[in-house]
């Protein structure tokens, strides 16, 4: 076990590298800090005195990728490459173009990410295997056909419409929740009520119709007809035969998911200012900050990975037939 | 003058490809017979025409020209716009040129916002100013508007049921020609849905939107019927431009990303190796950027290229364009990632195979047993994909769009539309227009696509094909 998540830990080393050059390619190669600059500046008579000035500022000044005025291992470390992509790896973030140190905005603001992501993830869950599960009693009756169409059409609604739908409801004509915002502690509890019934309303269609194929590939096999065979009712081969075996994609379909939640809900964290990771992302895409960009390609890359890694494993733990090799 | 975008060119080349494939699969039972399954289904076949009703609108948005401005130049040559035009824009003259000054309701014939005017008698005063082209035509239009409204839309039924009853009965007679049956015999069978292909779904469909269309285009004749936006343009026209742009990330994505997916998937499947593992290095790489993040660094990218390049660009539409055309590269980009690795599992599969192993004993050549053994076997899983991703790109576009990496600012887009009417939320009375106009047209074509890949799946997924 140990064995196989070092091997899986050290092929994740490459695929970063990778990640790295791609991002390192699409900033510095197909436009060069000049360009970068340039644009930063904002003017299309900027001097080379102003651009230079900038890049020294932000450290983007050294050669690219080989120093050849340096010494020795100056070759390789004085250089944007190694300054800007290798930290990366030691999850050493630097400072955003607009000089705030990244690391420690994103240790702030994961937080009010996860305040909403983990409430979503769950009571989406429930909400949707509550939902499947009845789907699936009635399976073959109009409740089955109705809640499939039901389901189709609310994935059909974008979900920047349940966003502002739900703002509008709400907030502006019920005035039971603040329409955005965001506070410390325990007052930040009825921001969060907003986001998560959005979060989780919005989710309903897919999920649901996920849910209710896996239980029904799960229902025509042949220990749920022995099941059945042995005169029990519905419900318990539902409940407790379905169900339970069905868990098991069904778990790891969440875990690959967890890691994900640091980086919280790019839109709902916009549209509902809540001072998370999202709207951090969101931020540094509008004001052009490469930096952050950067940094949060890279963190969402290492978390995906994770995700995978933490998938095979609680395969084993929700199924011992499988085994890591 | 004919102008050509790279969107339109590809667009013609997409349509090339599919009417191609009709042919070529009319004439072939085993291609056939996983469509006809999907024509047996009522709600496929209702959602084709709508599909259809919006491909049409945008193919006749993807014929763009330069109008001939009416005087010649000096030289004696013909002189053109500079503003490019699409037939659409030509068919929808009425509606695209008459601006009013700012927002206003749906049906309005005032002005949203109240301004001060100058009576006859030199008094000034703030009320709401009669719009200059919204129910311009009514004397008097507290009373009138309703009445007027019922008029044009009982006469404008009326002529799109006349358009579907000849429409209705130009088919009856094909299919009784066809069938050799009495004319009768033809009209009990589509009534009842006893034929092979719904076409009682699909008339009733095209009869339901033939009315809605003539209704709407006698009703935007006078009035604005979805209203104005903040510089006074018809959000009608607005949201049947968006069609266009709508439909283009939806399939135009999915095409630029079908080569590499294809070719990269079936090698890493075919030769295994150290093909496999380069190639699944590259995949696992790329689908391990979330999504939104490489796009969001891609059109960064792309924003700063145009920024310092913009002299190369003849006009903003020119430049939207390119923008739209890379959007979807870097869409493609992003979702090839999963075909490719479907259709690698599949190869494994498929290669292991007795008639392909048969084919490498016989000494058939790679490139042969690819594209005669394995390509044709996993077309299935090709053409679900392309189906099924496309309703999430259309939805994806509205999300970009709203976080500014999605099309241009100056293009019309659904998207924008929602961007733009989500400031005016807190207005009061609310401007609902914009989003309602964008949530229909939306819904309307992602729900029609849903229902029709389901179809599609349930006809090509050889799991669940069911036994006739």
């Amino acid at each position: 076990m140990i064995a196989y998540i070092t091997r899986r830990a050290l092929y994740a080393i490459p695929i970063l590298l990778g990640v790295n050059l791609l991002t390192f390619f699409l900033f510095f190669v197909v436009n060069s800090p000049d360009d970068i600059a340039r644009s930063q500046l904002g003017d299309r008579r900027v001097t080379a005195e102003a651009i230079e000035h900038w890049k020294r500022a932000h450290g983007y000044h050294r050669p690219l990728i080989i120093n050849g005025d340096s010494q020795g291992f100056g070759r390789i470390t004085d250089t944007v490459f190694f300054d800007k992509s290798v930290r990366l790896f030691a999850f050493d973030f630097g400072s955003s173009d607009s000089g705030r140190d990244i690391g420690y905005d994103i240790s702030q603001r994961m937080w009010p990410s996860l305040a909403i992501a983990v409430p979503t993830l769950l009571v989406g869950v429930m909400v949707n295997v509550t939902f499947a599960l009845g789907i699936v009693f009635f399976r073959g009756t109009y409740v089955d056909f109705w809640g499939v169409v039901v389901c189709v059409m609310l994935l059909s609604v974008s979900s920047l419409f349940y966003i502002i739908g739900g703002q509008y409801l709400l907030s502006k004509l019920l005035h039971l929740v603040p329409i955005s915002g965001y506070d410390t502690g325990v007052n930040a509890l009825k921001f969060l009520v907003l986001p998560v019934i959005v979060g989780v309303i919005s989710g309903i269609g897919s999920g649901t119709r996920w849910y209710r194929t896996l239980f029904l590939e799960e229902i025509e096999k042949d220990y749920v007809r022995t099941a059945r065979a042995k005169g029990l009712s519905e419900q318990l081969v539902l409940f407790r035969h379905v169900l339970r075996n069905a868990l098991i994609p069904l778990l790891t379909g969440i875990v690959v998911l967890l890691p994900l939640l640091f980086m919280g809900s790019l839109i709902v964290e916009s549209f509902f200012g809540v001072p998370g990771l999202g709207s951090y992302t969101i931020d540094g895409i509008q004001r052009q900050d490469f930096a952050i960009v950067r940094s949060m390609v890279f963190l969402g890359s290492v978390l995906y990975i994770l995700g995978l890694i933490l998938t095979d494993i609680s395969y084993t733990m929700a199924d011992p037939r499988v085994r890591l090799n | 003058m004919p102008v050509l975008f790279w969107t339109d060119i590809l667009i013609f080349v997409l349509v090339a490809v599919v009417t191609a494939f009709f042919f070529y699969a009319r004439r072939r039972e085993h291609l056939r017979a996983p469509w006809r399954q999907v024509s047996r289904s009522g709600v496929a076949m209702g959602s084709v025409v709508v599909l259809a009703f919006y491909a049409t609108v945008a193919l006749l948005d993807s014929l763009h020209f330069r109008p001939v401005l009416g005087d010649r130049g000096e030289d004696g040559r013909v002189q053109y716009a500079h503003e490019v035009l699409s037939v659409f824009d030509l068919l929808a003259t009425s509606i695209r040129t008459r601006d009013e000054k700012t927002y206003s309701a749906p049906f309005a014939a005032f002005l949203y916002a109240k301004e001060t005017v100058e009576l006859p008698d030199g008094r000034q005063e703030r009320r709401y100013p009669r719009l200059r082209h919204g129910g311009s035509h009514l004397q008097n239009p507290d009373e009138d508007k309703i009445g007027d409204i019922i008029a044009t839309s009982v006469f404008a039924s009326v002529k799109g049921l006349l358009v579907w009853s000849g429409s209705c009965t130009v088919l009856l007679l094909l299919l009784a020609g066809r069938t050799r049956k009495n004319l009768g015999v033809v009209f009990e069978d589509v009534t009842r849905g006893r034929t092979h292909t719904r076409w009682r779904s699909i008339l009733v469909t095209l009869g339901f939107l033939l009315v809605v269309s003539f209704v709407a285009a006698d009703l935007s004749a006078k009035y604005h019927i979805l209203g104005t936006d903040k510089v006074g343009e018809d959000v009608f026209y607005q949201t049947l431009k968006s069609i266009r742009t709508g439909l283009v990330i939806g399939t135009l994505t999915t095409l630029v990303m079908l080569p590499f997916a294809i070719l990269l998937g079936i090698m890493a499947g075919y030769f295994r190796g150290w093909v496999d593992d380069v190639i699944q290095y590259v995949y696992t790489t790329l689908s391990s950027i979330p999504g939104v993040l490489l796009i969001a660094a891609a059109v960064l990218i792309l924003q700063v290229y145009l920024d310092n390049h913009a002299e190369q660009f003849a006009s903003v539409a020119e430049r939207a364009d390119l923008r739209l055309l890379f959007l979807c590269l870097i869409l493609g980009v992003t979702s090839w990632t999963s075909l490719c690795r479907y259709l690698r599992g599949e190869t494994l599969k498929l290669r292991e195979i007795d008639y392909i192993q048969a084919a490498e004993a016989l000494g058939v050549r790679h490139f042969s047993i690819i594209s005669r053994h394995i390509l044709p076997n996993v077309m299935h899983i090709v053409l679900i994909t392309v189906v099924l991703d496309f309703s999430g790109l259309v939805l994806a576009e509205a999300v970009l769009s709203y976080v500014q990496i999605g099309v241009d600012p100056t293009m019309n887009s659904w998207g924008n539309m929602i961007n733009s009417a989500r400031l005016e939320m807190a207005r009061e009375p609310i401007v609902w227009w914009s989003l309602f106009a964008a949530f229909v047209f939306m819904f309307t074509l992602v729900l029609s696509a849903n229902l029709f890949s389901d179809a599609l799946r349930d006809a090509f997924d050889p799991r669940m094909r069911r036994q006739p």
